[in-house]
């Protein structure tokens, strides 16, 4: 018996069919680099405008120098106000760090009469609008008949600081297995050593990352330090008060500096995470 | 006080241990004395408070009445790491942060020893796994990890070793393997090995002695034989294997033996496996010890006529019957496939019997469905 074998016809998609299958495998790919455009736009604006020949207002691009950042300290007080902000959020990090981590483990691992309240409470300045704590801390401090200054600035940090770390430490040891601490007092770590060598370790990098988010929250925070820091001149006080007037570039070196180095923070976290995993 | 505790040897002497939680007694009243130098296990259902028990030999429960005596040292009230016992625990508990070394090295280091190298060494190849030292936890599979903590545990040669529930996270392969392992090593290091499970098997595997703990009590202790051919109790009988109960009134003696009759059919069993009070008792016979034979045949021993099976299941070394008798009760009988003799088929016709020493007595008023209702295959997080 034999039979006609006919070449199958090779399926055709319609043009239309083919366009939505494309789209509909690539949306979320097109959606993510819309996602990522909005929001490194700003930085990016930020990042070019440091390399403008501005003169007096850096709204305009004019041309392209280095001048920017070869010297960083050009415009008047620009590096005084970084270094104020420097010093502000490196002591209020240490303190809030210390503190928020005491508590987080006071509230995380005991119980006592009072700890869902300070559960509660430890929420609060994080939900107060700060324009309210700003100006409340401003007249308790004048109450006290303290001048506002460079260390009301640091008291009022660390108090809307600590509330983040809790939160951030409070989770971490959360996760951390009871069994391990017990395991380690099993195997003849009395409770100093067990927290040294088994709970500390463990809960570090909550630590590490609870300050790391301090430290930005501090360094960027304008609205409570301008009414608590009187004539001390901060980063982004100097950028606010210089916005009336232009901007100069050498605010925007900076701003990409930081930029640059919290991203080296994160990729080399990443890294050091990834090798230790292997 | 500390160095005293730390240095104890002896047997472990629980003396009316009692754990209570709000209203509820996790261990209720428990007096027990475990020999040195034996493998003992702790067997019963989730909640029946055996892991709280382990936990308080440990130092991590504090007993609400009771005490704690290891050799002549009153343990009870120092702390976890005070006492020489050290813990296997359920899920293993390796810190994650340390490599494999330094997770068997802590107890050492803790306790100041000098030569830690060489003594790790000499327990990682005892578990045979020198070459994963610089590893990290993380980085081994589920039986590795238990060979760590274990190697973590006996590197200390504590007076006591606590395993709770040790091999629940591994496959039914691999923990076949390990209970033969475990059994090894304790012989080895000769060390005391307090073993808590569910896993009736796992216990009677491993263990000199079991102790088969119900709601907060002990049910009954002994050698795993002991327990599976004498059972004092239903949840005993239930709990260990399979048992098939059958209600029963005492008529008389016959020299050493009872004379039972089992809803007007009369059998005889050796008076001291009877554990009735009076006159009413539940006869116990273990389903591998029936023998069946075709209505007719003749039989030797204990006689149950009138049967007809119900169920027939071909499992490969035994046929396992269901078998429907007159009163409307249904026995299991498992029998070997070792005569060439094709199975029977439902709806025969048959008889039962068996050797009068294989029975057991239990008392008439127990609650014969005790202890079938746990499932000990279930993984349990207590």
């Amino acid at each position: 018996m034999t039979r006609v074998v006919q070449d199958a016809p090779i399926p055709t998609i319609p043009f239309n069919a083919r366009i939505s299958r494309w789209f509909g495998r690539n949306v979320l790919r097109i959606y993510m680099i819309f996602g990522f455009t909005y929001l490194f736009i700003p930085v990016a604006y930020t990042f070019v405008f440091s390399f403008n020949d501005a003169g007096k207002s850096n709204l305009i691009w004019q041309s392209f120098t280095f001048r920017n950042w070869q010297n960083p300290c050009g415009a008047p007080e620009v590096c005084n106000a970084l270094g104020n902000s420097i010093k502000i959020g490196f002591l209020a990090t240490t303190f809030a760090t210390i503190l928020g981590t005491m508590i987080a483990f006071a509230i995380g691992r005991y119980q006592f009469k009072g700890r869902s309240s300070s559960n509660l409470l430890i929420f609060l300045p994080m939900a107060t609008p700060e324009i309210v704590l700003g100006a409340s801390l401003l007249s308790l401090f004048l109450l006290f008949k303290i001048n506002p200054g460079f260390w009301p600035t640091v008291i009022a940090h660390v108090m809307f600081c600590i509330s983040f770390v809790v939160v951030t430490v409070k989770a971490r040891i959360a996760s951390l297995d009871p069994k391990l601490e017990q395991a380690a007092m099993d195997l003849y770590a009395n409770e100093f050593e067990t927290f040294r060598r088994v709970t500390l370790p463990l809960v570090a990098p909550g630590i590490a990352g609870a300050a790391l988010l301090a430290f930005s929250l501090s360094f960027d925070d304008f609205i409570i330090t301008n009414f608590n820091s009187g004539t001390l001149i901060t980063f982004p006080k100097f950028v606010y008060v210089s916005a009336a007037r232009g901007i100069p570039a050498q605010a925007n070196v900076i701003g990409s500096s930081m930029f640059f180095l919290a991203l080296t923070i994160v990729v080399v976290g990443q890294l050091v995470k990834e090798r230790k995993a292997r | 006080m500390s160095n005293d505790a730390i240095s104890a040897r002896g047997d472990l002497r629980l003396t009316r241990l009692t754990k209570t939680y709000g209203d509820f007694n996790a261990v209720d009243d428990l007096t027990l004395t475990i020999p040195k130098g034996s493998f003992f296990a702790l067997l019963g259902p989730s909640g029946c408070g055996k892991t709280t028990t382990l936990r308080m030999v440990a130092g991590l429960e504090e007993p609400t009445v009771g005490s704690i005596h290891l050799g002549d040292t009153d343990i009870t009230t120092t702390r976890p790491y005070q006492r020489p016992i050290n813990t296997v625990f359920q899920n293993y508990a390796l810190f994650p942060h340390l490599s494999i070394f330094e997770n068997i090295a802590f107890g050492l280091r803790r306790r100041g020893v000098k030569d830690v190298k060489e003594q790790v060494d000499k327990v990682l190849n005892l578990v045979e796994l020198p070459h994963l030292a610089s590893r990290k936890p993380t980085q081994l599979s589920g039986g590795q990890q238990q060979r760590i903590a274990l190697a973590r545990a006996i590197v200390n040669r504590p007076a006591l070793l606590l395993l709770d529930e040790p091999l629940g996270a591994l496959d039914l392969k691999l923990r076949r393997q390990m209970q033969i392992e475990l059994k090894w090593i304790q012989r080895e290091v000769g060390l005391t090995f307090v073993h808590v499970t569910h896993d009736q098997e796992e216990a009677m595997t491993m263990a000199d002695t079991i102790a088969v703990m119900n709601e907060g009590r002990i049910e009954q202790m002994g050698s795993p034989a002991d327990l599976y051919d004498n059972p004092e109790t239903a949840f005993v009988a239930n709990f260990l294997g399979q048992s098939n109960l059958i209600k029963g009134k005492i008529e008389g003696n016959d020299g050493d033996n009872l004379v039972v009759d089992l809803f007007g059919q009369k059998i005889s069993m050796p008076k001291n496996r009877s554990h009735a009070v009076d006159n009413s008792l539940y006869a116990g016979i273990r389903p591998e010890k029936f023998r069946i034979s075709l209505t007719g045949t003749p039989t030797r021993g204990n006689t149950l006529t009138g049967g007809h099976i119900e169920d027939v299941s071909y499992i490969g070394v035994s046929t396992q019957y269901v078998v429907s008798m007159p009163w409307g009760q249904e026995l299991m009988v498992f029998e070997q496939n070792d005569d060439g003799v094709a199975p029977f088929d439902k709806g025969d016709e048959v008889v039962i019997s068996w050797e009068p020493n294989f029975t057991f007595g239990l008392h008439g008023d127990e609650d014969i469905e005790a202890g079938t209702e746990v499932n000990p295959e279930e993984p349990v997080n207590e």
